[in-house]
């Protein structure tokens, strides 16, 4: 209990430092233990793995030519950032990758951990640590291959710390998966009250329209930070079906793909090759370079 | 779809869900579970469909690094030759099921061993002239006799094959199932608890009961059952035919007292299959070879049940047709003629239909006859099975392809909603089928007379019918 406390004032005092918001965390405290009820609170984001993963899984396939079909993810090292319940980190863990969750949040690490417990393959190939981004960034120096930040960035207290810190610990060429919500007329309409207020399949005052990021500052920050932007695309939720499909327009929840550049920031001969990949026309659509 | 209505209604309204997810009355402690081996699938039941299914997960791409287990309370049977005389037990396999088998490599073991290709379907009234006659117009199969024992042989090769993947475990009966609470906590195991009668355990993500009309996994889930029992039994024998002839068109007339069908085995043989009262089948079994032997040619060429009023009435109905379709009325050919029976190919077996409420619970689905029983009449039953065998392995090949929960309700309702959408329709007018044409009604024989004389004029509905009877 002491240590808790202890934990919990030192990041208040470097909430400044931070880009762990400490008000974001009272909001997602209340629902740590309901993280695993598929129809409850976090119903949403069980079905947006219906999408996210099999983007996730195909962008990585596709830059790779060296892949078992069953086992397609094996020996790609993923840090899911803010992996909440873990929600995330174990399809991912399934598809074979090696994957490290982090959340500041002890009590929904706590969630995570038991919850994989009971698969021996997941229990092996996840681990998960109560912790910020920066306070893992000095012993995972360029360490993962992947980093999925997925309904983080809207509760983040310094996005562009955020990036950086990002760009620390992924190997170059790594990839950067990013899902959040746009800041627009239409996603203050549908993101809060529709989904907050009025259907109720968004805990209310989970999200602050504030804190949204459009595409375009999403994509200056990265670009800025050494990262070159491969893929956007809209997502679109169907509350009535509640299953998430793609779109084209991003006005309201969108997904982005990255790729930290090389060594020294130079354009390497893959990154070139990619690019002219990327002129193609691909099935994934909406790629902006 | 129940989810979506949960997701817009807030969580009171679970109760559509609810009952699916309800534990039973113990869920396993984690402790003691922790010993017992934990698999990806089980597989309970290693008849065709249980095995097949097991057989279509072993190969699959995506289930390369999955742990699957195959239940079977009897004993491993050995394959190697078959005997010279034919089984008793056949069944008719469609061009959607031959697909199916092909696609893991069963279907070369069966053309090896043996089987009867059909390109005609022969379906004619004992109480009038009407008949229908199913066949395709570019001469391809229209189906397949194979023995049991054959699609047995064959799958147990294929789940060899995979033996790394698929652990087939036989005289092993499972006796007890507990089921886990839908959102668990750290004191009891998140899955199905298996035991079996030596006592084992084992622990699995996801269930599949495929273990016939009495399924024990169905009961033990507490999933509600539809079910009547027929006043028939079906009595199998196999018959050999008074001359060799180019077998290949399946034969079956309604009598009023049942179905009686002839299935092609080979250029001399045939499977019988006729669906009489019980205390018919008993006599049938107990009369000597001779008098069964002209039972059964009777039955297909007496025109006792004819009555002058239907025979004027379907011949007149029959001429309108031809006036409107020249090409719309067949002749009716009559049936090869039998000459013996194969000695101690005489079995009978009661028949009845079945289906399940639910296909699917939180971890748990059911294929085969666990889910849906059928009146032999239409030689629908494996097909359905191996219908259910392709949807499901479908979703769950996709599940693992997204790293899902294998046992997750969201994949099992799709496989629900898309099989049930087909076998119910399809069960409900075998039924009614069954029942129309258990009769000598005059209303009634005029209705189907002149429906069967419609449907066979009329190609559409005769090419939809054989689709939706085929694969």
């Amino acid at each position: 209990q002491l240590s808790l406390f202890r934990l919990t004032t030192k990041r208040l005092f470097s909430t400044s430092h931070s880009s762990v918001d400490s008000e974001e965390l009272k909001k997602f405290q209340l629902l740590a233990h309901k993280w695993w009820d598929e129809e409850g609170e976090y119903s949403a984001l069980h079905s947006m793995n219906d999408i996210r993963v099999p983007f996730i899984r195909d962008t990585l396939l596709n830059m790779s030519s060296n892949y078992h079909l069953g086992n397609p993810l094996s020996g790609v090292k993923i840090l899911d950032v803010g992996c909440g319940g873990g929600l995330l980190s174990e399809p991912l863990g399934r598809l074979g990758a090696s994957v490290t969750g982090i959340d500041p949040l002890e009590d929904n690490i706590r969630t995570a951990d038991q919850h994989k417990s009971f698969d021996p393959v997941l229990a092996k190939r996840i681990q998960y640590k109560s912790s910020s981004l920066e306070e893992i960034v000095e012993e995972c120096m360029e360490t993962f291959d992947v980093i999925v930040a997925s309904e983080v960035v809207e509760h983040v207290a310094d996005l562009e710390m955020f990036i950086k810190c990002c760009s620390q610990v992924l190997k170059p060429e790594g990839s950067l998966f990013i899902t959040t919500i746009n800041k627009t007329q239409l996603s203050y309409i549908l993101g809060i009250v529709v989904a907050e207020k009025i259907i109720g399949v968004v805990p209310e005052g989970t999200h602050e329209w504030e804190k949204f990021v459009p595409p375009e500052e999403l994509e200056r920050l990265l670009e800025s930070n050494g990262f070159s932007v491969k893929t956007v695309k809209g997502m679109l939720y169907n509350p009535l079906s509640g299953s998430w499909s793609w779109m084209e327009s991003t006005s309201i929840n969108y997904a982005l793909h990255a790729v930290k550049s090389g060594a020294q920031g130079q354009p390497s001969p893959t990154d070139a090759l990619s690019e002219l990949e990327n002129d193609q026309p691909s099935a994934t659509a909406g790629t902006a370079v | 779809t129940s989810a979506a209505m949960a997701v817009v209604c807030g969580r009171g309204l679970l109760a559509p869900l609810a009952g699916r997810l309800r534990a039973g009355p113990s869920a396993p402690l984690r402790s003691v579970a922790a010993a017992a081996p934990l698999y990806d699938v089980v597989v309970s039941g290693g008849g065709m469909v249980g095995s097949a299914m097991a057989a279509v997960l072993g190969h699959n791409i995506h289930f390369h690094d999955k742990k699957i287990a195959l239940l079977e309370a009897g004993p491993r049977k050995e394959y190697d030759r078959m005997p010279e005389s034919y089984s008793n037990r056949v069944s008719s396999i469609s061009p959607g099921s031959a697909t199916l088998l092909s696609s893991f490599g069963a279907w070369d073991h069966v053309c090896s061993l043996r089987l009867k290709a059909f390109r005609r379907m022969q379906v004619w009234d004992a109480c009038s002239e009407a008949m229908i006659v199913f066949e395709k117009d570019d001469l391809d199969d229209m189906g397949y006799i194979v023995e049991n024992d054959v699609i047995m042989s064959a799958l147990t090769k294929q789940l060899d094959a995979v033996a790394d993947r698929v652990q087939v475990f036989y005289g092993s009966r499972a006796v007890g199932y507990t089921w886990p609470l839908p959102t668990h906590n750290c004191d009891t195991s998140p899955w199905v608890q298996i035991e079996l009668a030596d006592g084992r355990r084992l622990q699995t993500k996801l269930l599949i009961g495929a273990d016939g009309h009495n399924s024990v996994v169905r009961k033990e889930a507490e999933i509600k059952n539809i079910e009547h029992r027929y006043d028939q039994s079906a009595v199998v024998a196999t018959l050999h035919l008074s001359e060799a002839t180019d077998n290949n068109v399946a034969w079956q007339r309604f009598l009023p007292t049942g179905p009686i069908a002839l299935l092609p085995l080979s250029d001399t043989a045939s499977s019988l299959v006729w669906s009489t009262s019980h205390e018919h089948a008993s006599e049938l079994l107990a009369m000597d070879e001779e008098s069964f032997v002209d039972s059964i040619n009777s039955a297909f060429w007496s025109n006792v049940n004819h009555t002058d009023f239907i025979d004027t009435a379907g011949a007149v109905f029959r001429s309108a047709i031809s006036l409107l379709k020249p090409s719309g009325t067949a002749v009716r050919q009559l049936p090869p003629s039998v000459a013996k029976v194969d000695p101690e190919s005489r079995a009978m077996f009661p028949l009845g239909m079945g289906h399940a409420t639910e296909y699917v619970h939180h971890r748990v689905a059911l294929i085969g006859d666990a889910a849906h029983r059928v009146h032999p009449l239409a030689g629908q039953g494996v097909n359905l099975g191996f219908g259910d065998i392709a949807c499901l392995a479908h979703h769950l090949s996709a599940a693992a392809f997204n790293g899902s929960d294998l046992g997750s309700l969201k994949h099992l309702l799709k496989f629900e909603t898309e099989r049930q959408r087909h076998n119910v329709s399809l069960i409900a007018a075998i039924d009614v089928l069954k029942r129309l044409y258990s009769t000598k009604l005059a209303p009634l024989v005029l209705l189907r007379t002149w429906g069967l004389q419609a449907t066979n004029a009329l190609p559409p509905l005769k090419v939809r019918m054989s689709l939706q009877w085929g694969p």
